[in-house]
């Protein structure tokens, strides 16, 4: 595979399928959405290497202000946010910077304890694929699922690029890795199929718009307006799904929604949205192994193949 | 772009704790509860900035926030900044005055020297004086020689112990940027405690080559000047969110311990006269409950440090 980075108009991940007329999507016990939560519980580095694409932190290092705040999720907003989600009933699944596993294992055992999922977040936030060569993007995937195989017993099924950071092979790789879902494309609120050379591999909603760092430090929302917005996209979601059903993410980072004035609204909103019988709680390799088991998978597929061939 | 270096995969401080050594990695809710005095559950620190930005000041390697941004000569920040040391500083100083309360100012070196009314009304107002570096153009960052931070410490220091009589032993950098070594300059003059790392609402330890420094909190994102100038939210807005982040944290203490409820302030900001009854908001809201401790930040630290 040629490491560069063609420049091209599409991605060529997936085929087009509008929403309507698409195969009905059930999800286990006859709930109506899917509702997971993805914590990005992250390790950013003081004293990063540069990449030529990106510069980890806005001033030279040590950023200690940003460092720091960063930290804050680690020490305190960690645990404001995992007390609100057990109210809830919440299980996260967490996008890990899967160096975390070394620096805070305590950490990692808490939300194991909870049956909490695992997927990889590269192994820093303050590394990314950017300029790498697919060998070296296939080591850093080989090392995720060996750290978090060792720490938790999980194998991995999920991934979200370091920083959203990709190439345009990484797909490929993910998948030829055995990594079942992506968290790196917005593009629908259904699972659907990514065209990958081998393997399986399906795009599972995440949320940009949800994401509490998109929401509070580029959208510039206050904490108590981003409790509204979740309900609403919650409310609107769970009609949408009395035809097919329908997935919501909320990602989050602990030392953001985990800060005093922030963790209240944000833990009556997930307290409404448990309030609904039609909910399923869920992780994200759960949706995506009932997207495969109830034939939905296949019959997305067979879909887009009807209408690129015009027989739908 | 050439490939990475394979050594952009090596990951030399992939271990347990932390990336540095400046602290241990801890828990907050699993520590030993922090006391405060006759029992209080929140330690208020109100630490308003007090800042001189030079026409001259330099964008490399990069501008504090709040930096003049308009092409040269800047006069809309320039006197926009300076209204808070004219007038805004005062209103607050009014407001802390009428509801009896001592707090910190964190206040530029060099202001010692420019306005040195200011800083006597500081003092007089039973306030404590905060050193915040040299000037607002001055940022600490890893770029500049042991000597040449070591000087801009030790100058701001002086201006600042100088002309107000105090000790002065507490540090905010401009902009909260320190270098590597920033720490170590400062504990060598003299400083025992930094209020420029964002990551607890407790006061924790820290090492240095030097011996020790004690981190103190202050919120970064309810700060006046972050949520108006940075998230352009509105004063209501900034009420909310303060009272919220009180709220926690009060109620946190019944169960965890104390904690530190920090009040970050800009005389350029909630010195306006459109927005100081909003801190009086804040301030009324806060000080109605029981078992809250208005202090200085040096106060709070010392407290702290007595029970470690």
């Amino acid at each position: 595979m040629d490491a560069a980075n063609e420049i091209r108009s599409d991605l060529g991940l997936y085929d087009y399928l509008p929403w309507p007329g698409r195969p009905k999507i059930t999800w286990p016990g006859g709930k109506k959405l899917a509702v997971w939560i993805a914590p990005n519980i992250e390790f950013y580095e003081y004293d990063p290497p540069n990449n030529p694409t990106r510069t980890p932190w806005g001033r030279p290092n040590p950023d200690v202000l940003q460092y720091s705040h960063r930290d804050y999720g680690n020490r305190v907003g960690w645990r404001r946010m995992m007390a609100a989600m057990d109210r809830a009933g919440f299980r996260g699944s967490v996008s890990l910077n899967v160096a975390l596993c070394d620096h805070h294992p305590e950490i990692i055992k808490a939300c194991a304890d909870r049956g909490w999922e695992f997927f990889s977040h590269g192994i820093y936030n303050t590394r990314y694929v950017y300029n790498m060569t697919v060998e070296q993007e296939r080591a850093i995937i080989r090392d995720a699922f060996d750290t978090v195989r060792n720490h938790t017993g999980q194998e991995l099924a999920g991934w979200l690029s370091p920083a959203l950071s990709n190439n345009l092979w990484t797909m490929d790789i993910l998948a030829e890795a055995g990594i079942r879902y992506t968290c790196d494309m917005f593009h629908d609120d259904q699972p659907m199929p990514v065209k990958v050379k081998s393997g399986r591999l399906i795009s599972m909603p995440y949320s940009l718009e949800m994401n509490d760092v998109i929401v509070y430090n580029s959208q510039k929302v206050t904490p108590r307006h981003y409790g509204e917005i979740i309900k609403r996209q919650f409310d609107q979601l769970y009609r949408d799904s009395d035809e097919s059903g329908m997935v919501m993410c909320i990602p989050l980072h602990p030392y953001l929604v985990g800060q005093p004035h922030r963790i209240d609204a944000f833990a009556e909103a997930i307290d409404y949205i448990a309030g609904h019988d039609g909910v399923w709680q869920t992780t994200g390799r759960e949706i995506a192994e009932a997207y495969h088991e109830s034939g939905a998978y296949d019959a997305m597929t067979a879909a887009m193949a009807a209408l690129k061939e015009g027989t739908r | 772009m050439p490939p990475l270096p394979e050594s952009y995969l090596d990951y030399p401080a992939r271990h347990y704790g932390m990336d540095q050594d400046r602290y241990d990695w801890s828990d907050m809710f699993a520590r030993k509860p922090v006391v405060w005095p006759d029992g209080a559950r929140v330690a208020l620190s109100i630490v308003t900035h007090v800042q001189h930005f030079p026409l001259d000041m330099p964008a490399k390697p990069f501008k504090a926030p709040g930096a003049l941004s308009m092409p040269y000569p800047d006069f809309r920040y320039f006197t926009n900044r300076d209204y808070g040391n004219r007038v805004g500083i005062f209103r607050v100083l009014k407001l802390l005055a009428a509801k009896g309360l001592r707090t910190s100012f964190a206040i530029n070196g060099c202001i010692a020297e420019r306005y040195p009314a200011l800083l006597r009304a500081v003092v007089e107002g039973g306030h404590e004086v905060v050193a915040h570096g040299l000037d607002m153009g001055k940022v600490h960052h890893s770029g500049l020689g042991a000597a040449e931070e070591d000087a801009i410490v030790a100058e701001a220091l002086r201006l600042l112990r100088e002309g107000s009589g105090q000790k002065v032993a507490g540090w905010l950098s401009p902009g909260r940027a320190q270098g590597f070594s920033t720490p170590e300059i400062l504990v060598k003059n003299g400083v025992q405690w930094c209020l420029d790392w964002a990551n607890d609402d407790l006061p924790y330890e820290m090492r240095t080559d030097k011996g020790p420094l004690l981190a103190m909190p202050l919120a970064y994102e309810t700060d006046d000047r972050v949520v108006s100038n940075e998230y352009f939210q509105s004063e209501p807005d900034w009420v909310q969110q303060v009272k919220d982040r009180f709220d926690v944290l009060y109620r946190e203490s019944g169960d965890f311990g104390g904690r530190v409820m920090s009040v970050p302030l800009h005389s350029w900001v909630s010195g306006m006269p459109y927005r100081v009854e909003y801190l009086r908001e804040v301030l009324d809201y806060i000080l109605c409950h029981s078992g809250v401790w208005v202090a200085p930040a040096g106060e709070i630290a010392e407290a702290f440090r007595k029970q470690a």
